[in-house]
């Protein structure tokens, strides 16, 4: 597929400042149609709140975030979520009160017409696994259910960009095998960013990696190229071998 | 919508319950009361409606408003100036609905627009609330009145109209007229929230109770599903303060005062917060007692506000669920042939990890 598709998200000199705090600083990014890229850099990089300017649970200082070509950098969450754009947080955000099969139905119900909405939950059921606890009160499964449950809250909605705040955390090694198969196989149809921390997962996953570092992006490489940029070792893995 | 009819299912087993129980207030009060229980049971009705307005928007759609009853005064006043003014019953109770609706409606919006949080949500409803006690006991002078209505300030209106049958406005409804109707009212109301609850808006308004920001990721414009819940709350209670109006034919601004408001709250607390039969039972319930509390005779130290205030506190600390919640665990608990078979399997898985543990 050589024809040239125009970016699914980019931002422009987005900008996130908390009183003196620049938290999101000038950052410039780019995300081409279909790709998986994951976002890493060490804790307070500035990672999870660019996640949340994108989706305008902050609003940005500066700057605007482009979706598909269209300036969406004042549009409220739920009209940003209306465009097709997915958002998994880093505690499993669900609702607890309610059970696996409400969960996916709310959300598969917002763009499916009441006779269609029951086969397609059925079937995000079936592709988490998660049909036989469908009767259960998401607050009462483990933690790792429960990441699957958002999973599918996600998918549901048939979303074409999907926005991971680690996906992997606090999930056994088997969970991560797993969730690894299905981001593979999510992007066969849809465009991802992953904010990780486990190398191991991310390796599997992704081509391109961007590093931040204070708030903007240090690097923007392969994999294997950031493992090596002697900068990245420096302030992030090089600070994990110090501890 | 499917709804089927699933025995095994708790809430449709309550649901007949419900509906069974309303018949039978429908059919065999008239029987069996005379006319003073008759009124007594109107005025009962009303509040349990009001009761019923503020348990759905706090028990389902997570709104704390602590100024419900501005909804139920305004209902009642809107009653009242129509039915002088227009002489016919029919559209002063569309009035009742419709006035408060829109009220809701425009204060929901400044509140769920602006983003303003629940504790301050129940702090301006309260303030509206005792906005309005304020304004309407210094509507006393002449200059105060809407057509050939005058508000009357704190002595309120009086010789209200009542119902009449629609579109003769010579033949009013008798007592037992206006109980039926009260009934009936009750009961479509009560069925017509347990199916919004049912409707896409309905499910929606529960999960944003659950998690806001998860509505909100999902495309759910969060302040439009709250700001009509509101709404939907305020043109029930509007329509309990219409019912209120009929029972006695009088209406003065204690309605929007702070004892009415806190007492919602209270009945719904005890009824049992995430129930719509709950509120209604609460609010019968804590009348009754008050009422024969009222008739006591206790030492000179001690009043009925004293006694009753006690015995509610007990009851909070004791019962921290309510009254429908907690009957409910007392019977899936002791007699095992209620639960569902869901219930019982969740009971058995408990009792295995209980056993492994």
């Amino acid at each position: 597929m050589a024809e040239q598709r125009p970016p699914i998200l980019e931002t422009r000199g987005l900008t996130m400042r908390f009183g003196g705090v620049v938290a999101v600083d000038n950052v410039d990014f780019s995300l081409a149609e279909g790709e998986l890229r994951c976002l890493i850099g060490p804790n307070g990089a500035g990672k999870t709140t660019f996640f949340r300017c994108l989706t305008h649970i902050y609003k940005a200082s500066a700057g605007e975030v482009l979706y598909r070509g269209e300036n969406i950098t004042g549009s409220h969450t739920h009209q940003i979520a209306r465009r097709g754009i997915g958002i998994k947080t880093q505690v499993p955000s669900v609702f607890d009160g309610l059970d696996v099969r409400e969960n996916i139905w709310l959300s598969a119900r917002r763009h499916h017409k009441e006779r269609e909405t029951d086969r397609a939950v059925d079937a995000i059921l079936e592709r988490i696994g998660l049909t036989a606890l469908s009767k259960r009160l998401v607050g009462r499964l483990s933690h790792g259910e429960r990441q699957g449950v958002e999973l599918g809250v996600v998918l549901a909605g048939d979303p074409e960009l999907i926005l991971l705040d680690e996906p992997t955390a606090g999930m056994t090694h088997e969970e991560v095998h797993r969730t690894t198969e299905m981001i593979r196989e999510i992007n066969r149809t849809a465009s991802l960013i992953v904010v990780e921390h486990d190398m191991q997962f991310i390796k599997a996953i992704a081509n391109r990696v961007t590093v931040f570092n204070q708030g903007a992006i240090l690097v923007e490489d392969t994999m294997e190229n950031v493992l090596r940029n002697q900068e990245v070792r420096d302030i992030y893995l090089g600070k994990r071998e110090v501890a | 919508m499917k709804i089927a009819l699933n025995l095994e299912d708790w809430s449709t087993r309550g649901l007949i319950l419900v509906g069974l129980a309303m018949l039978a207030l429908l059919f065999v009060g008239p029987q069996i009361f005379d006319l003073f229980v008759l009124l007594k049971v109107i005025l009962l009705i009303s509040t349990a409606m009001l009761a019923l307005s503020l348990g759905f928007i706090w028990g389902f759609g997570g709104i704390l408003c602590f100024g419900q009853s501005v909804f139920f005064g305004l209902g009642g006043y809107a009653y009242a100036i129509g039915v002088i003014n227009i002489g016919e019953s029919t559209v002063p109770i569309l009035l009742s609905v419709l006035v408060p609706a829109a009220f809701a409606m425009m204060l929901g919006y400044f509140m769920f627009y602006g983003r303003l949080s629940d504790i301050y949500l129940a702090v301006v409803t309260l303030a509206v609330t005792l906005i309005f006690y304020a304004f309407m006991r210094s509507t006393s002078g002449e200059e105060y009145h809407i057509g050939s209505a005058r508000l009357m300030g704190f002595n309120g209106i009086s010789s209200i109209p009542g119902f009449n049958w629609p579109g003769f406005p010579d033949s009013p409804l008798w007592p037992d007229d206006i109980y039926y109707v009260s009934v009936v009212l009750l009961i479509l109301v009560y069925f017509g929230l347990r199916y919004l609850l049912r409707t896409h808006f309905g499910r929606v308004v529960v999960a944003i109770r659950e998690n806001e920001a998860r509505a909100e990721y999902l495309g759910y414009d969060v302040r439009f599903y709250k700001t009509m819940t509101f709404t939907v709350g305020a043109a029930v209670a509007g329509l309990a303060g219409c019912l209120f109006v009929n029972f006695n034919n009088f209406i003065n601004p204690d309605v929007f005062a702070l004892g009415l408001a806190a007492q919602i709250i209270m009945w719904v607390l005890i009824g049992g917060v995430g129930t719509l039969v709950g509120p209604m039972l609460g609010s019968v319930a804590l009348q009754m007692l008050y009422n024969w509390l009222g008739t006591q005779k206790f030492a000179d130290f001690l009043n009925t506000y004293l006694v009753f205030g006690a015995i509610i506190l007990v009851f909070v600390l004791a019962v921290p669920q309510g009254l429908l919640p907690s009957a409910r665990a007392l019977a899936l608990r002791f007699l095992p042939w209620v639960r569902s078979q869901e219930e019982q399997e969740t009971a058995a898985r408990a009792r295995e990890s209980a056993g492994n543990g």
